[in-house]
């Protein structure tokens, strides 16, 4: 009779998963534009996007339009992936195991399991460690950044509220997520479990941010991002890079934005730089106040 | 006091490497800062971004002052792409500071990146030891000028390589414990 004792592998310290991590590492600083043709590929690369993230329709229109929001066509992502040397992102659907597959198969750099499309399963999210591509998900609180991270994703976004240009959900999540860290790192670790247990999070990622005060994935922003200030805010609130989605395509001048946003994610520190690129920008997303959507228009309320 | 590019990238992990290796170091994202440095390197990133906020700054002159006065430069991957002479996949506008062609993405997109044991090493000045490097989205050393010194190979390919005082690794060596490659770094001295 042997007893072996516990012993517990953990996926995160595979050599894959810091492969993950490190893509999102290098994208550090940087700025994701939304694009749904090469072309708005091509401009967001002359602009300085860090990446793109491809998508059927930006989310003004998906809420404009209605319907069922998918994965992007085929096509489209396969136009996108040859017209840019960027890394290239895709949404899947919450829980949608096949359109993740099919964009592995694609061979995309990145999968967004996204809140903005429709979701496909009420309760469950894809088991993330077993694919090969790194996966970034939203997270409107700790508990929910944590249990993504849990599944395997190697990024985390904070969800605010996409296609509306209205930044303040994107603040209200980005302070969220700050505050809960840092009430972590206040706790005895006799009050660890009982932290997880509030959470709703695995016990040993909620750990590991109460020695480090951090996540243990990089931590960016995105939903209702328009204009270079709302970047830079996002940035002073400690997100690490942003996401922009209607705000450079649903304004006037979308190439002159794009940049005017990559420069002030940069210099977010720097108000003169700041002002000096908002300058002359011509009109912005017009966009809708976030406060007068009913709570089943809103899209941060998916994924569970 | 070194500076780390901090434009875009992960100057973060970089900072993080030079501080467990006790270099003091800081971030910069002006010609001045670049300038005021005693040793630079440009991180991993995205080159295309790099370029586009670098327009107009004075930057990639006053790196080039940095390299020209013989103080140590160290790029990683997005780094090694601006220092080359020429980059291909598609063909772009570099530093010119190592006589070598690049070429981006060229082992695949990042389902292709991954963590490698290095053993084709320069042992005079790596050791014997294998070298652990992250590949991540990598580009290809596609040729090197004689006068560059190959430090390391994998399968063949050069993949980091020094002349005089500038260093540059298409791997990701801030994102490992391993400090071999900051000290090839710091011991980078001008050939003339």
């Amino acid at each position: 009779m042997t007893t072996t004792g516990l012993r517990i592998t953990s996926p995160f310290s595979s050599d894959e998963f810091r492969v993950k991590v490190g893509l999102a590492e290098m994208l550090k600083g940087g700025v994701i534009m939304d694009v749904v043709n090469a072309d708005q590929a091509k401009l967001a690369e002359d602009a300085g996007a860090a990446a793109v993230m491809a998508l059927e329709r930006v989310p003004a229109d998906i809420r404009r339009d209605g319907g069922v929001a998918r994965m992007s066509p085929v096509s489209k992502i396969r136009e996108i992936e040859a017209a840019v040397s960027i890394p290239v992102m895709a949404k899947c659907r919450i829980g949608h195991l096949a359109e993740a597959r099919v964009l592995e198969a694609l061979a995309v750099d990145f999968i967004d399991e996204s809140e903005v499309l429709t979701p496909a399963d009420e309760e469950n999210h894809v088991y993330k460690h077993d694919f090969k591509v790194p996966f970034v998900c939203g997270c409107r609180n700790l508990g929910e950044a944590l249990r993504r991270i849990g599944e395997g994703a190697a990024m985390i976004r904070t969800k605010g509220e996409a296609g509306t240009g209205d930044i303040v959900h994107a603040v209200r999540h980005l302070r969220e997520v700050a505050r809960q860290m840092k009430s972590l790192t206040l706790l005895t670790k006799d009050e660890w479990m009982a932290a997880a247990k509030n959470l709703q999070a695995p016990f040993e990622l909620v750990v590991w941010v109460a020695e480090h005060g951090r996540l243990p994935v990089p931590n960016f922003a995105a939903g209702g991002i328009a204009t270079p200030a709302d970047a830079a805010l996002c940035r002073m609130l400690g997100a690490e890079a942003v996401f922009v989605g209607s705000g450079i395509f649903k304004s006037s001048d979308p190439a002159k934005r794009a940049r005017a946003i990559v420069e002030a994610t940069t210099h977010f520190l720097d108000p003169a730089r700041i002002a000096k690129a908002s300058e002359d920008l011509g009109e912005g997303m017009k966009g809708i106040e976030a406060a007068k959507l009913a709570e089943g228009d809103l899209l941060q309320t998916r994924g569970w | 006091m070194i500076g780390v590019l901090a434009l875009q990238g992960d100057f973060e992990a970089h900072l993080d490497a030079l501080g467990r290796a006790g270099v003091a170091a800081r971030e910069v994202r002006d010609a001045e800062e670049v300038l005021a440095s005693t040793g630079l390197v440009i991180p991993g990133g995205e080159s295309t971004t790099f370029r586009r906020l670098m327009e107009g700054t004075g930057i990639e002159e006053a790196i080039r002052a940095v390299a020209g006065r013989g103080d140590p430069v160290l790029g990683t991957c997005a780094g090694a792409i601006l220092l080359a002479r020429d980059v291909e996949g598609p063909r772009a506008a570099s530093l010119g500071l190592l006589p070598m062609t690049v070429v981006r993405n060229a082992y695949g997109r990042q389902l292709d990146s991954a963590v490698v044991r290095l053993t084709d090493l320069a042992r005079g000045v790596l050791g014997g030891e294998s070298l652990e490097a992250v590949f991540i989205r990598a580009p290809r050393i596609a040729s090197v000028d004689p006068s560059v010194e190959i430090l390391a190979r994998r399968d063949g390919d050069p993949v980091l390589v020094r002349q005089g005082n500038v260093t540059a690794a298409t791997f990701h060596p801030e994102l490992t414990e391993d400090r071999r490659v900051v000290d090839v770094f710091l011991s980078g001295r001008a050939s003339t």
